[in-house]
């Protein structure tokens, strides 16, 4: 039987995950929008896990609330990508460096 | 209560949404020439938000089923969001206008108003919701802010360093949302504030810890601060004049309510992670701003400081506590506002804007009243008195001592000693220093009387404030408890 307890280890696993894959990648930008879908995505599993569990639906319209969001979010962050790669001609994590003190 | 009644609360919202969009029709029809029009209706817009505080947005308590509350806290906090707003919409066209030909385009005040939409939401949510639809709507309208010279790679670099950073922030809120909202079954702050009332389980902890890392990031305290310098130095002035001022204010509303609100009964949980930001915040503020030589990047560490300070009293976690975070952030803005004024009047002959500290030398030569008005802004900031600063700094220690802080207040004393040093540094570059070439002459009357009202609510005379600037922090920390 799957239980909470299942959902949540699940979610806490995904959400290191994308955390990490902002500190550790040091690769590309695309990867850093990945990495705060995944988290966004754990905190989605989370809401509607308990919400299920506590037989209470706001946890499941929380999530629809992230979805959205995530989404405007997700545009904006490409937005912000397309004129930075405009601007230098990369999108290299080790290249964003103009800035340092 | 019936409908009508709770739309009158959230009146200044609905001024403020109907505003934008309009605006953003007439930006959208009439393109680059009707910026300075949109401009000025926005500003209009701000005022006519808070002229509608005045109604029951001020005081007519909860609604939409307890998702929002309409008290005095929140209409304070209003208040300061809607005139630093203002300020910035008003020192943009100059700006915009010098640098390299690219003229203002009218989506700058359509931006800030809707984020100062996301802001009023923010310190009125009663639900963790509304809570975060605030916090996006006000960070998502920043992040386009801070990229906004879109040919200029450090605006754009700034705009991408904040939207990964914030986007993280927000991550790490709503997992805490999300613990929090499992471990007690509800969103509303009131039923969250029973839960943690109770026996504390591991993950209400957990939630508490995630929330308030996610809002320390977004008040930019230490350890979460390392976006701050970089945003500050690349967005362009008027957007950082906006960043150090209004949503500073928001997220220390934010901070404060659901510190209050929802997770008051746990005090003794949560004032350890602020005396940690607060301490921490203080002496990193002071420390790395020593060897800074950008004007803007020696505001965003003082920013952080500032903000350290403003934590003090909420460690205090009583109703003076809040209070004097509130009388702190209130002098606070007009400080920052007044300080940044001044750094838009840093151009060069061409009207370029210039941005090291270097090229402030001398100024009291050159341009003695402006080199006056910084260095009352840099000894107001440093806490020195007879100027406002001072108070600010003296109502949050106090608030502090009272709840028996002693040591936070000690320590928190003595690191505001290093903070004076970089802000004296300033005045002793503008004041013996040889001159730099002069900047060039202030062409704007609105700048200027905004820097002399400014400098004159930080001169001593903005003693005589103080009654009626307690009062009202009063009534609003009253709201809380």
């Amino acid at each position: 039987m799957i239980g909470l307890t299942h959902y949540l280890v699940v979610s806490a696993i995904l959400f290191t995950m994308g955390v990490l894959g902002i500190f550790v990648n040091r690769k590309n930008l695309i990867v850093i929008l990945m990495a705060i879908e995944l988290i966004l995505l754990a905190v989605n599993l989370n809401l509607v896990a308990f919400s299920a569990y506590l037989q209470d639906l706001v946890g499941q319209i929380f999530a629809m609330f992230v979805l959205t969001v995530a989404a405007g979010e997700g545009a904006i962050g490409l937005a912000i990508l397309v004129i930075y790669f405009r601007g230098r001609g990369t999108i290299a994590v080790d290249d964003v460096n103009r800035m340092k003190g | 209560m019936s409908y009508a009644q709770q739309m009158m609360m959230i009146l200044p919202e609905i001024v403020l949404a109907v505003g934008a969009l309009v605006l953003m029709l007439v930006s959208a029809w009439g393109g680059h020439s009707s910026a300075r029009g949109v401009s000025w209706t926005a500003v209009a817009v701000l005022i006519g938000a808070g002229v509608a505080l005045l109604g029951p947005a001020s005081h007519g308590g909860e609604a939409f089923y307890g998702l929002y509350r309409a008290d005095a806290f929140g209409a304070f906090a209003k208040l300061l969001i809607y005139i630093a707003a203002a300020v910035s919409i008003m020192v943009a066209p100059r700006f915009f206008a010098t640098t390299s030909g690219d003229n203002l385009r009218p989506e700058y005040p359509v931006l800030i108003l809707l984020s100062a939409i996301g802001m009023s939401v923010m310190v009125s949510a009663s639900d963790l919701l509304t809570l975060y639809v605030g916090l996006e709507l006000q960070s998502l309208a920043a992040y386009v802010l801070a990229s906004f010279m879109r040919q200029d790679t450090r605006s754009a670099e700034a705009g991408l360093k904040y939207f990964v950073l914030g986007a993280l922030a927000s991550g790490i809120l709503l997992y805490g949302i999300s613990l929090v909202y499992g471990f007690t079954g509800s969103t509303l702050f009131d039923v969250i504030a029973q839960a943690y009332a109770g026996d504390r389980s591991l993950g209400l902890l957990f939630g508490l810890v995630f929330v308030f890392a996610g809002l320390a990031f977004k008040i930019s305290a230490v350890p979460f601060h390392m976006w701050t310098p970089d945003v500050y130095e690349g967005a362009p002035t008027p957007v950082t004049t906006f960043f150090a001022s209004a949503p500073k204010v928001a997220a220390m509303g934010l901070a404060v309510r659901v510190a209050i609100e929802a997770m008051g009964p746990a005090v003794d949980q949560w004032r350890q992670i602020v005396i940690f930001a607060a301490l921490a915040s203080i002496i990193l503020g002071a420390v790395a701003a020593i060897g800074q030589t950008n004007i803007k990047r020696l505001l965003a560490y003082s920013s952080i400081n500032n903000v350290g300070f403003a934590l003090v009293g909420l460690a205090a976690g009583t109703q003076a506590g809040v209070s004097s975070v509130l009388v702190y952030m209130a002098i606070y803005i007009v400080m920052t506002l007044g300080s940044f004024l001044i750094v838009l009047q840093m151009r060069d002959a061409d009207g370029m804007p210039v941005e090291t500290i270097d090229s402030l030398s001398g100024m009291s030569r050159t341009r003695p009243w402006l080199a006056a008005a910084l260095a009352m802004f840099m000894f107001s900031l440093a806490g020195i008195p007879p100027l406002f600063g001072f108070y600010a700094k003296f109502a949050v220690f106090s608030a502090a001592v009272e709840s028996g802080l002693f040591a936070l207040a000690a320590v928190g004393i003595a690191a505001s000693v290093i903070g004076a040093y970089y802000y004296l540094r300033v005045v002793k570059t503008m004041f013996f220093d040889e001159p730099a070439p002069a900047f060039a002459p202030m062409d704007s009357k609105v700048e200027g009387g905004l820097i002399a009202i400014t400098a004159l609510v930080i001169s001593p005379l903005g003693y005589l404030l103080i009654p009626a600037l307690l009062s009202a922090t009063n009534m609003a920390a009253r709201a809380l408890f």
